[in-house]
């Protein structure tokens, strides 16, 4: 692979090709993953300018999460992601807009109206599932959407994702063996940033790799490097198949780094060397698959001096939109308790009586 | 119109709607050739197969977390928890994200879910197969809490449950499966979620029980009549959403009431429903709103002096009848 990136890389079409994708698609992939940057890098102003009380997001997993992701077939595969996200969610459908929405926790967020905390992202539309604060929950929601899909002669994926900390979990255990004897399409990702919040792996597992649990299970475990987006691409391609083919789940082990703190109310300089800090940046996969890109011709100046203003421009625009947009009402805060309103239980008078909120 | 028991009602419920609705699948512990180990799903697996009556591994959280996905890609499932007391791994499940499903998705997704666990005491079942469950579960909103007494309202309760576009928890008296008859219409029928019933009209005290209950405050309001304390007893049949008015409307005429419940009386459900008396109906009290509950001993023992110990029965909520009827 390198050595052809170094003999023809520079033709156009042939680092494309290598993967079966388009140069088209390369270029779709590196926009997501500098769109998801430059929407995660103005969440943090936004907070640290007093607007945003919270922020939760994914700077340095986007490489893996856009190569993950791609092999998805789009409102047709389901993902139950996690906090973290955000490019995610937007290669399979979520906008900018939606992305901020939530983040200032709208009435109009499609993900919750505002009712959870920033980076709990879904979109039922796009089979997204709902992502909820206790961690490893969804993987077991993906093997439900999993067993429907088979039930219901569906071809449908469902691709969980997570991080190493996580995935110690029993939910996991659970999943995955309920998944394994029945073969079900499901897709469990791990984006290892050797972290989670301020204990590191080594504190976290006694294995090296998570993927290396996947054998006691009886199906893959495959680690790719993070960094590598097309790598990436290729072992959840693979896995997404495998799936759909009826051959049972694989666990992608995505190696990653995290380069901001666990979310805006954490000090990484904390339990983190600055050394470490800055070995993390050499791991920026922004820079790296740009890089690799202009390597291979498919990114000039020209075409990235026009993705720049496009981000830029998508920024602006569902950071002014999302901030001027309502926040919800008190009155509509005991909607969707219950499905049928005549089930729901009477508004105490102490409370404002429901002023009948969207749906 | 067959006379049947508890559990042949259960049995019937999934069976008609699994005819009727081919998005409706069971699955738990020993549930397909078994059967169950009650024997609910007795007949299931012979009839609608592997796809549809599954076996799970020995992992509640697994068995409710994977209906929770299922419920979002399009099926009604029906998760059996082999004894209530042992729902506590699938607790997060539950109240985290089932629960929560609609709420945080502003009505867009939802989990049409019907959870079945056999509760209570009396069996012989000690520690860890006697349990109530019922006071973890409805505290929480967005989870309905569904106990029926009879085998008309178990097989009407159950339809109605599966139907029912939340998830519902299904409670089901382990003492009731095989000890209670009663006409059960073979037709499909529901008996709507959220409505109680009156089981014996009276005037001079409301006994308000559920599950197994309904039948010992029944037997217990026919001991007192005798001495002329005309008991009325409400079945609550749904303990969440709950019947407002049907409660509240008994509570306002006989001006007395006791809440009869099997559970451990601290912190139960029987004090939700005696706050909420004190709270709306005060005017029409004339005696303190009153509990009859296990006492509370981190769970029923074993040995069958201590359990009778726990149990409540007809003579003890008599006598809490007669004490309430005397103020
Ligand atoms: C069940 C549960 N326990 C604790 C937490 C608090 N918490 C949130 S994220 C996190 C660390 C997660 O680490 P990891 O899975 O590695 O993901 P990362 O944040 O590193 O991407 C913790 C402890 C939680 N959300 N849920
Ligand atoms: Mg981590």
């Amino acid at each position: 692979m390198t050595i052809t990136d170094q003999e023809g890389g520079r033709k156009a079409g042939h680092l494309a090709a290598e993967y079966a994708l388009a140069d088209s698609d390369l270029h779709a992939m590196y926009r997501t993953m500098a769109l998801a940057r430059a929407l995660d890098e103005r969440m943090w102003v936004l907070n640290r300018s007093g607007r945003a009380p919270f922020v939760i997001s994914g700077q340095g997993h986007e490489g893996a999460q856009v190569g993950i992701a791609w092999p998805l077939r789009r409102d047709h595969d389901w993902v139950a992601p996690y906090y973290r996200s955000i490019a995610t969610c937007l290669v399979v459908g979520m906008t900018p807009r939606d992305l901020m929405l939530a983040q200032f926790a709208r009435a109009s967020d499609p993900s919750s109206g505002g009712r959870q905390m920033p980076g709990h992202y879904g979109h039922p539309g796009h089979h997204v599932v709902s992502v909820s604060s206790p961690v490893a929950t969804q993987i077991l929601h993906a093997a439900g959407i999993a067993l429907a899909s088979r039930v219901r002669g569906l071809d449908q994926v469902a691709m969980a994702i997570m991080g190493e900390g996580s995935s110690n979990q029993g939910d996991v255990h659970e999943a995955l063996n309920f998944a394994a004897i029945h073969r079900l399409p499901m897709v469990l990702v791990i984006e290892n940033n050797g972290y989670a919040i301020s204990v590191p792996a080594a504190k976290e597992l006694a294995v090296q790799d998570v993927a290396d649990r996947a054998s006691g299970y009886g199906i893959p475990g495959v680690v790719v490097d993070g960094t590598d987006v097309l790598a990436c691409y290729a072992a959840s391609r693979e896995a997404v198949d495998r799936a759909r083919r009826g051959e049972g789940p694989t666990l992608i082990e995505a190696k990653v780094t995290r380069l901001t703190g666990h979310s805006s109310d954490d000090q990484q300089s904390k339990y983190r060397s600055a050394s470490e800090l800055a070995e993390g940046l050499t791991r920026d996969p922004l820079p790296i698959f740009r890089a690799r890109l202009r390597e291979a011709g498919v990114l000039d100046d020209e075409a990235e001096a026009a993705l720049a203003a496009d981000v830029s421009a998508a920024v602006e625009d569902a950071t002014a939109f999302a901030e001027a947009a309502p926040d919800p009402e008190p009155a509509g805060a005991l909607d969707h308790v219950f499905g049928d309103a005549a089930a729901g239980e009477p508004h105490p008078p102490w409370h404002p009586a429901p002023g009948g909120g969207p749906g | 119109m067959a006379v049947r028991t508890f559990i042949e009602a259960v049995r019937e419920a999934m069976a008609q709607e699994m005819r009727r609705d081919a998005s409706v699948i069971v699955l738990g512990e020993d549930v397909g050739k078994k059967g169950g180990v009650f024997l609910a799903t007795d007949g299931l697996w012979a009839e609608f197969g592997d796809d549809r009556v599954i076996d799970t591994p020995l992992t509640e959280s697994m068995i409710v977390g994977t209906s929770i996905g299922a419920a979002l890609n399009g099926l009604r499932p029906i998760a059996e928890i082999q004894f209530a007391d042992f729902i506590f791994p699938a607790f997060n499940q539950l109240v985290s994200e089932a629960a929560r499903m609609r709420y945080r998705t502003m009505g867009a997704s939802s989990v049409p879910m019907v959870v079945r666990a056999p509760y209570g005491g009396g069996v012989h079942g000690a520690m860890y197969h006697s349990q109530s469950i019922e006071a973890f579960f409805t505290h929480v909103p967005g989870l309905k809490t569904v106990v029926p007494s009879t085998p008309y309202d178990a097989k009407g309760l159950l339809v109605a449950s599966i139907r029912d576009e939340d998830p519902v928890l299904f409670l089901e008296h382990k003492k009731l499966y095989r000890s209670v008859r009663g006409d059960v219409p073979g037709r499909e029928y529901t008996v709507p979620i959220g409505r109680a019933v009156v089981r014996r009209p009276g005037s001079r005290l409301t006994v308000v029980a559920y599950g197994l209950m309904v039948h010992y405050a029944l037997e217990a309001a026919e001991r007192v009549a005798d001495e002329g304390i005309d008991c009325e007893v409400i079945d609550l049949r749904t303990l969440r959403p709950l019947d407002r008015e049907t409660l509240l409307g008994s509570v306002r005429k006989t001006g007395k009431c006791l809440v009869a419940y099997e559970d451990n009386r601290f912190g139960g459900y029987g004090a939700e429903i005696a706050a909420i008396v004190a709270e709306e109906a005060f005017d029409y009290l004339d005696g303190p709103v009153s509990r009859i509950a296990g006492p509370d001993s981190p769970a029923m023992p074993y040995n069958h002096i201590l359990e009778d110990w726990f149990m409540l029965n007809p003579a003890k909520i008599a006598d809490a009848i007669r004490k309430l009827a005397a103020y």
